[in-house]
């Protein structure tokens, strides 16, 4: 039923430009498998797990854990690369947005930023920071 | 098929430059096959394989092809970064076995160091996943520093461990007067160095290099025609490890898979390899891979390199005698090539007299291509001397 069939070019969703626009109205999207119900990252239109079954955008908490992080020193201040597992059991590129980059560790709890988003790409935030 | 036994390598040339800021690329590559071509005792002429990477000047092989001059019967340009080389091996090999080529010829060579200052390096390596990646700016030192620091939170792998590969590449690297680098450092050299990506110091990080290699590949009764020493090619194994839809797991690599793949075609274990030659882009990059070729178990790798164990002579796995990608050199961000050259005068007893492992029969060389936390190859390739 959800099996990829080859649809008409102007059918196909891009899936940035979905993903971004939801973004910036603060929901974070996921992109979900219909056949075997398993989220991915990055969106694509064909389930990578299965190789064979579309695929349908679901809204996630945007909640998870720094899975691992790197910080280097930049032009005025700090960049920070970081994988985050979320809640939905997918981990992530993404960055965190932080004054305390020093602090930054793995396990940390995080979410996605509400106000602030880089290129139409999600960046997270410390829960609780002290 | 298999290839064990179908193939040797014949010629071995390293370029000796560092830095070549009047040499084309293209000149490179052909000095380097040029040296293989002596060290070998044939002609460029007698070539009828080419084995070379994309990066190369020009549309794949074509143009390398045509400015050396080659008459050829076959010719592959697989892209893996830099564990290409390990691959153009076992594809040779294969070739050879398959009658479709006698002596094939691989290069590679780049001028990163000279061109530095003239062009950033950007990554032209841009896949489906860039809209999803690229505006995060994520280095290839971030991609092997998130592994080092999940190393550290799984195993209490630690930045004086990861040093220590540092310190045994630095001993072996005071032997060869081309190395880059040729001072003895310490521990505390490499913890003291500048923090470049968090945990990852600046002495954790390999050379950036002008220079290349060759290799010449062969079957067996050409190769018997020959002066040289015998190096038999026995096993070679690939894999590609990348994020699986985001089930990212940066504690192992494809080396888990590569390794077991030639282990399997050559027929020995881990613990029959008398020299190993393992890729060190960075320090976390030859821990990882010799948990993931069976060195040592999973998460041990960090006591595995402690005080000394990879200095020729002193410790229980000498590696990558030749000083490494650390020291020596590590041409065009790609040190494949170096990794097999290195093995094959360990096998032939050319290596430096001071780091020259007694008897060696059996060797190993390994590398990962590309970003360790997110997309990389691995190939693995082992070589008996006869």
């Amino acid at each position: 039923m959800s099996a990829h069939t080859v649809s008409a070019e102007a059918d196909t969703p891009n899936l940035f430009e979905e993903f971004s626009q939801s973004l910036a109205q603060g929901t974070f999207l996921l992109r979900w498998c219909k056949s075997c119900d398993r989220p991915h990252w990055y969106p694509r239109h064909i389930c990578p797990f299965c190789i064979e079954s579309e695929t349908e955008w679901r809204e996630s908490a945007g909640e998870g854990t720094i899975y691992s992080v790197s910080v280097s020193k930049k032009e005025g201040g700090a960049h920070v690369v970081a994988y985050v597992t979320l809640s939905d059991q997918v981990t992530i590129l993404t960055s965190v947005v932080t004054d305390q980059p020093e602090t930054l560790h793995i396990g940390q709890k995080v979410r996605v930023c509400r106000d602030q988003t880089l290129s139409g790409l999600p960046l997270f935030e410390v829960c609780d920071p002290r | 098929m298999t290839i064990k036994g179908s193939a040797y390598i014949v010629g071995a040339y390293e370029h000796p430059l560092r830095k070549a800021p009047h040499k084309s690329t293209s000149l490179l590559h052909l000095e380097c096959a040029l040296g293989a071509a002596r060290d070998a005792g044939i002609s460029l002429k007698d070539i009828d394989g080419y084995f070379c990477d994309a990066d190369v000047p020009g549309l794949g092989p074509l143009a390398m092809v045509d400015y050396m001059g080659l008459k050829l019967k076959h010719f592959d340009s697989t892209e893996s970064g830099g564990s290409s080389y390990l691959l153009h091996v076992s594809h040779a090999a294969q070739a050879i076995a398959a009658g479709k080529c006698n002596i094939a010829l691989i290069t590679m060579a780049g001028r990163p160091r000279s061109e530095l200052a003239a062009k950033k390096a950007e990554s032209p390596y841009i896949g489906p996943e860039g809209d999803w990646e690229t505006p995060y700016d994520a280095g290839l030192v971030h991609m092997y520093a998130m592994c080092a620091m999940r190393h550290m939170h799984e195993y209490g792998t630690t930045a004086e461990q990861l040093a220590w590969i540092k310190v045994a590449a630095s001993h072996h690297a005071s032997h060869n007067p081309n190395a880059m680098l040729r001072n003895v450092v310490t521990v505390d050299d490499v913890l003291n160095s500048p923090m470049i990506a968090s945990p990852l110091h600046r002495l954790d990080c390999c050379v950036i290099s002008d220079g290349g290699g060759a290799l010449i590949v062969t079957r067996p009764e050409i190769a018997r025609s020959l002066k040289r020493p015998l190096v038999r090619v026995l096993g070679a194994g690939e894999a590609i490890k990348g994020q699986d839809g985001g089930n990212v797991d940066l504690t192992y690599s494809a080396g888990v898979w590569s390794g077991q793949r030639a282990f399997e075609e050559a027929g020995v274990t881990p613990a029959d390899i008398d020299y190993a030659s393992i890729y060190d882009s960075f320090t976390i990059t030859v821990l990882m891979q010799l948990e993931d070729l069976g060195f040592c178990e999973k998460g041990k790798g960090g006591a595995f390199v402690a005080d000394g164990q990879l200095i020729s002579g002193v410790g229980k796995l000498p590696i990558n005698t030749d000083g490494g990608g650390l020291c020596n050199n590590h041409p065009a961000h790609r040190g494949g090539i170096i990794k097999i050259i290195e093995a094959v005068r360990q096998l032939r007893g050319e290596a430096h007299p001071a780091l020259q492992v007694q008897n060696c029969g059996l060797a190993l060389a390994h590398g990962t291509g590309g970003p360790l936390g997110s997309r990389h190859g691995s190939a693995t390739l082992i070589m008996e001397r006869v």
